[in-house]
C-alpha cells in the first residue's frame, strides 16, 4: 500500500488532505440533506451537538470509536505488509466466543481485573486463530486473501449463530445470546474521566477497553516502525522481491502479520460485549470490522491518524442517532449515506485532491516537495 | 547549405525550483545526425519532450524548419514531422507489425483501407532504407533490434523528417547496434535529420556528425565530431576529468572462492535458462560474465545467490554447498560471506518507499548492532547509514530521505555501500552501473577494484561491453544460458561481440 507520491510535507500529507476530503463529503452530504427538505448547517449543527455537546455524547462517542480504533488498527497492520485483511469482521465475531467462554467462565470467581486479562488473551487468540487460516492459504497456496478473509466472515456468523442457539445460550431462554455476565466480567466504565471536566453523564458504556484501544495503538505504531518485526513486514509490504533478497521468509511474514490483525480485530470485540452489552449477542459487531478500514484508510495507516478517524466515525455514530431522532425526515438510512460519503472521499478518492495540493505546493515552495533532491543533484 | 531543420532558442523549463533546462540554445542542421549527450539528470530527456510536445517550455522558442513552432502535444510534435523512439518501446506486443504501425493513425473504422496503404508505405520504406521487417509478424515475437525497427517505421509512416532516438542502443547487441547505425546512416543519406541522445560516447563518435553536451540543465558545448575526443566529452559532461578506464594492477588471484559446477536453471515456464554453467571464482580476481541482456545472466546470479531454485548442478561457497533448491535463506548466506547487488534495485535492492537509512540495514537487519532488546536500535542504524554516506559520498547527504528520491547513481551507492561494509568474502554484482552517472560509474569501478585488491573474490554481471572489459582479470561469454567462451581482460571488442552474439558458437559447430 505505497503511495506513489509521497511528496508532500507531513503535516500535509496526514493533516491538511483528510481535512479537506472531509469537508467535502460533508459538502456532498449537505446537498443530499438538502434533498429531503431539510437544512443542512442545522443538521450539522445537531450532528455536532450530538456527538459531543454533552457528557454523554461524548462518552457515546468515544464508546463507537474504541471499537473502530481496534479495527483500524487491524487493517492498518495487515496494510504495512501488503495484506488487505478484510475479514476483521469475522475475526472479532468469532473473538467473541472466546470472550463469552471466559466471561462465563469465571465472571463469578474472578474479579473483573483478571477476567479482563483472561479476555483479552481469549479474544486475541480467537481473532488471530481465524486469520491464521486465510493467511496460511495465501502464503502457502496462494489463496488470495481478500477472498477469503471474506468467506471467513460468512463462517463465522454462521458458528456464531450456531453457538448462540446452542452451548453459549442458556437453556431456557428463547434468546440468541449468552446470559448477562456478573460483575465479574462487567468492565468499569470512565464516565467520571469526563465527569471530572465538569460535564454531565446520564449513562454512556464508555469503558477501559478505551484504554486498551489507545495501549494498543501505541504497540501497533512501536510494532511497525521500531521493531525488527515491523521492518520485515513493511519491506515485504513494498516489495516481496526485496524481502525475498533480505532473507525475509514470505510464509512466516504473511502468517506473523494476519494473526497479529487478526488478534487486534478479536479485541475489538471486549467493548460491546463486556463493556456495555454485558452479554455476547447476535451480530454484536455490526459491521465495525468493516468501518474499520474507512477508518485506517483515513488514518493513513498511521495509529494516531486512526485515533483521529475512529473519533470522527464514533462522532458519526453517535451524532447520527441523534439527528435520526431529531429530524425525523434523516432516517437512520441517511446517516448511512453519509457516512459512505466520508468513507468514499476519504477511502476511496483519498488521492482524488492530491495534484492539485500538490501543484499548489509546488508553486509556494518547491523545496518543501523535495522535488530538487529528485533530479539533477549529486552523482 | 547548412539549413536548420531544428532551432531552440532560450529554452527554459522549471519543476519547481528545480530548473531542469536553462536558456538552452540549440540548432540542428538538417541532414545531419545529431547526438546529445549528458549525464542522467542533465535535461537531456526534458529537452526533448519539450521538443516533442510532452513538456511546455516556460520561456524560448523552437522553430522547426525556420519557422516558429508551437508544439503543445506529441501530434503536434508529428504534424511537423518530429518522430521519436522511445527508449522503452511503446508497442502492442500482440499487434502485429502492420497494426502496431497504423494504431492512432487509422483512418477508416474497418481498417481495411488503412491497412493497405500501411502495407504499400511499409513496402516503399523498405526499398528506400533498408528497413525489412515481415508486416505480419507478431511483436512479441520479434527480436528486440526489430521491435527498434518498427519503432523507427512507426515515425517514418507518420512523414516523420526529423528523428529523435533515445539510448537506443540500450537493449541491443553490438551487431544490432551496427545494423541500427546503417539505418540512420541510410536516413541519413536521404535528407532525414537524426537527433540521437545517449550516455555512450564510443556511439557519439562512430555515428554523428556534431555532438551537444548537456550539464546540470545547460547546454556546455556543441562540437564537430571529428574536431573532438571522447575525453573531452566526458570531461564536458561531468564538469572535471574522468578516467574511462579505471587503472588496475595485476590480480593475485588466491583459493577458489566459489565454485559452480554444471548449473542449470529453467524459468517458471519451464525454458532452459543457465544450461550446464560452470566456472570458478578466486579470492582476489574479478570476473566478468558479459552477454546482451536476457542470455541467463540474471537467473545465474539468482541461483547463486540463493533466491532462485535451479534443476541441477552444484555452488560451492568456501567448500561448503549453497542450497540450489529456491528456498535458501539469503540471510545465511550474507553470514557465509556472500554479499549480492542485485540486478534490479529498484525493486530487490532498494525499497523505495524506505527511508535511506532504513534501507542501508535492509538484509542485515537481523545483525545485533542495529537491535537494541527488542527494538531497532534506530540511532545505531541512522550513525551507521551517515557514516556510509560519507564514505561513500551519497548524496544528497539525508539519511532520513526517502530513497526514491535520490538519483540513480547515489541508490547504487547506497546498495554498494551496504553490501561492500560488511566486508564479504564475495560480492557478486549485477549491473553495477545501469542508469548511473559517468562519475559515480568511476567511483564505482575504484571500489569493485579496491575489494579485489583486498582479497575478495567479485563476480559481475554487465551487460556494457566497456565496463566488463574495464574492470575483469577474466571474461566469461552468456550466450542463450550457455558460457560460449573465456576470454582476457585485452580481448577486443569485435572478438567478445562475436561470442555474445553467439556467432563462434555455430562455426564451431560447423
Amino acid at each position: 500500500m505505497s503511495t506513489p507520491y509521497a511528496k508532500l510535507p507531513a503535516w500535509a500529507d496526514y493533516g491538511l488532505i483528510p481535512v479537506i476530503n472531509l469537508f467535502v463529503a460533508f459538502v456532498v452530504a449537505g446537498f443530499v440533506v438538502l434533498l429531503v427538505g431539510e437544512n443542512p448547517f442545522r443538521a450539522a449543527v445537531i450532528l455536532v451537538e450530538g456527538a459531543f455537546g454533552r457528557g454523554t455524547g461524548i462518552a457515546f462517542t468515544l464508546f463507537y470509536a474504541t471499537t473502530f480504533i481496534f479495527s483500524g488498527l487491524s487493517v492498518a497492520v495487515a496494510a504495512h505488509c501488503g495484506l488487505f485483511n478484510i475479514g476483521g469482521e469475522g475475526q472479532g465475531y468469532i473473538a467473541g466466543l472466546g470472550i463469552g467462554v471466559v466471561c462465563l467462565a469465571f465472571d463469578s470467581v474472578l474479579p473483573w481485573w483478571l477476567t479482563f486479562p483472561l479476555a483479552i488473551i481469549a479474544s486475541a487468540a480467537m481473532g488471530a486463530l481465524w486469520a491464521l487460516i486465510p493467511a496460511y492459504l495465501q502464503a502457502k497456496r496462494g489463496s488470495h486473501i481478500v477472498i477469503t478473509t471474506i468467506m471467513f466472515n460468512f463462517i463465522a456468523a454462521s458458528v456464531m449463530v450456531y453457538a448462540l442457539v446452542g452451548f453459549l445460550k442458556p437453556a431456557i431462554s428463547m434468546a440468541p445470546q449468552t446470559r448477562t455476565f456478573l460483575d465479574g466480567a462487567q468492565l468499569p466504565k470512565l464516565n467520571w474521566v469526563i465527569e471530572l471536566f465538569g460535564a454531565k453523564i446520564r449513562s454512556a458504556p464508555l469503558n477501559v477497553s478505551f484504554l486498551l484501544a489507545l495501549v494498543m495503538a501505541y504497540l501497533v505504531w512501536l510494532l511497525i516502525w521500531r521493531t525488527r518485526l515491523g521492518y520485515e513486514m513493511r519491506t515485504y509490504g513494498h516489495s516481496p522481491k526485496a524481502a525475498r533478497y533480505a532473507g525475509i521468509s514470505e510464509i512466516r511474514i504473511v502468517i506473523v502479520a494476519m494473526m497479529i490483525s487478526g488478534a487486534l480485530a478479536g479485541m475489538m470485540a471486549l467493548n460491546p460485549t463486556m463493556g456495555d452489552q454485558h452479554n455476547v449477542a447476535l451480530d454484536f459487531v455490526s459491521g465495525a470490522g468493516f468501518v474499520g478500514i474507512a477508518v485506517a484508510l483515513m488514518g493513513r495507516l498511521h495509529p494516531v491518524g486512526i485515533v483521529l478517524a475512529a473519533i470522527l466515525f464514533g462522532m458519526l455514530y453517535q451524532g447520527g442517532a441523534e439527528l435520526a431522532f431529531e429530524m425525523p425526515a434523516i432516517s437512520r438510512d441517511m446517516i448511512v449515506i453519509i457516512q459512505g460519503l466520508v468513507i468514499l472521499f476519504a477511502g476511496a478518492l483519498e488521492h482524488m485532491f492530491r495534484p492539485y495540493i500538490q501543484a499548489l505546493f509546488a508553486s509556494i515552495s518547491p523545496k518543501a516537495v523535495g522535488i530538487e533532491a529528485v533530479k539533477g543533484k549529486g552523482a | 547549405m547548412a539549413q536548420a531543420a531544428i532551432e531552440l532558442i532560450g529554452i527554459n523549463k522549471s519543476f519547481g525550483a528545480v530548473r531542469a533546462n536553462r536558456d538552452i540554445n540549440l540548432e540542428i542542421v538538417r541532414g545531419t545526425i545529431h547526438g546529445i549527450v549528458g549525464e542522467n539528470g542533465a535535461g537531456k530527456s526534458t529537452l526533448m519532450s519539450i521538443l516533442y510536445g510532452f513538456y511546455q517550455a516556460d520561456s524560448g522558442e523552437i522553430r522547426v524548419g525556420g519557422q516558429p513552432a508551437s508544439i503543445k502535444t506529441p501530434n503536434d510534435a508529428i504534424a511537423l514531422g518530429i518522430g521519436m523512439v522511445h527508449q522503452h518501446f511503446m508497442l502492442v506486443d500482440n499487434f502485429s507489425v502492420l497494426e502496431n504501425v497504423i494504431l492512432g493513425a487509422e483512418s477508416d473504422a474497418l481498417l481495411k483501407k488503412s491497412i493497405a496503404k500501411a502495407r504499400s508505405e511499409l513496402e516503399r520504406l523498405e526499398r528506400e532504407y533498408g528497413l525489412e521487417v515481415d508486416p505480419d509478424a507478431i511483436i512479441e515475437e520479434l527480436p528486440v533490434g526489430l521491435q527498434q525497427r518498427v519503432e523507427i517505421l512507426k515515425a517514418l509512416y507518420r512523414g516523420a523528417e526529423i528523428l529523435i532516438l533515445d539510448e537506443p542502443t540500450g537493449v541491443l547487441t553490438p551487431a544490432e547496434a551496427d545494423h541500427l547505425f546503417r539505418i540512420l546512416k541510410q536516413l541519413k543519406e536521404q535528407g532525414k535529420t537524426v537527433v540521437l541522445i545517449t550516455h555512450k560516447l564510443r556511439e557519439i563518435m562512430a555515428i554523428t556528425d556534431t555532438v551537444s553536451v548537456m550539464r546540470q540543465g545547460t547546454m556546455v558545448a556543441t562540437r564537430e565530431t571529428k574536431k573532438t575526443t571522447v575525453e573531452e566529452l566526458a570531461e564536458l559532461m561531468v564538469g572535471r576529468r574522468v578516467l574511462l578506464r579505471v587503472e588496475k594492477g595485476e590480480a593475485e588471484a588466491g583459493g577458489v572462492k566459489l565454485a559452480v559446477k554444471n548449473l542449470t536453471v529453467k524459468d517458471s515456464r519451464g525454458v532452459t535458462m543457465v544450461d550446464d554453467v560452470s566456472f570458478d571464482l578466486r579470492a582476489g580476481e574479478i570476473v566478468g560474465i558479459a552477454g546482451v541482456a536476457g542470455n541467463g545472466q540474471s537467473e545465474l546470479l539468482e541461483a547463486i545467490s540463493g533466491i532462485r531454485h535451479a534443476v541441477s548442478g552444484s555452488v560451492m561457497l568456501d567448500g561448503k554447498p549453497i542450497d540450489l533448491t529456491g528456498k535458501a535463506d539469503p540471510g545465511e548466506l550474507r553470514d557465509r560471506g556472500l554479499a549480492h547487488v542485485p540486478e534490479d534495485r529498484h525493486h530487490v535492492g532498494l525499497v523505495l518507499a524506505f527511508e535511506e537509512n532504513e534501507n542501508s540495514i535492509l538484509g542485515y537487519h537481523d545483525d545485533p548492532r542495529y537491535l537494541k532488546g527488542p527494538l531497532l536500535d534506530i540511532d545505531a542504524i541512522r550513525n551507521d547509514a551517515k557514516d556510509k554516506i560519507t564514505k561513500y559520498d551519497i548524496r544528497p547527504a539525508d539519511c532520513r530521505l526517502k530513497t526514491a528520491n535520490f538519483s540513480g547513481g547515489n541508490q547504487q551507492k547506497i546498495v554498494l555501500a551496504r553490501e561492500m561494509e560488511q566486508d564479504p568474502g564475495v560480492l557478486i554484482v549485477g549491473q553495477p552501473t545501469r542508469g548511473v552517472d559517468v562519475g559515480a560509474i568511476e567511483f564505482i569501478h575504484k571500489r569493485l577494484i579496491a575489494m579485489r585488491d583486498q582479497g575478495k573474490a567479485v563476480l559481475v554481471v554487465s551487460v556494457e561491453l566497456d565496463e566488463i572489459r574495464s574492470l575483469s582479470d577474466r571474461i566469461l561469454v552468456m550466450f542463450a544460458g550457455r558460457i560460449v567462451g573465456e576470454r582476457g581482460p585485452e580481448a577486443s571488442e569485435g572478438e567478445l561481440g562475436l561470442l555474445m552474439a553467439g556467432v563462434e558458437q555455430r562455426e564451431a559447430a560447423e
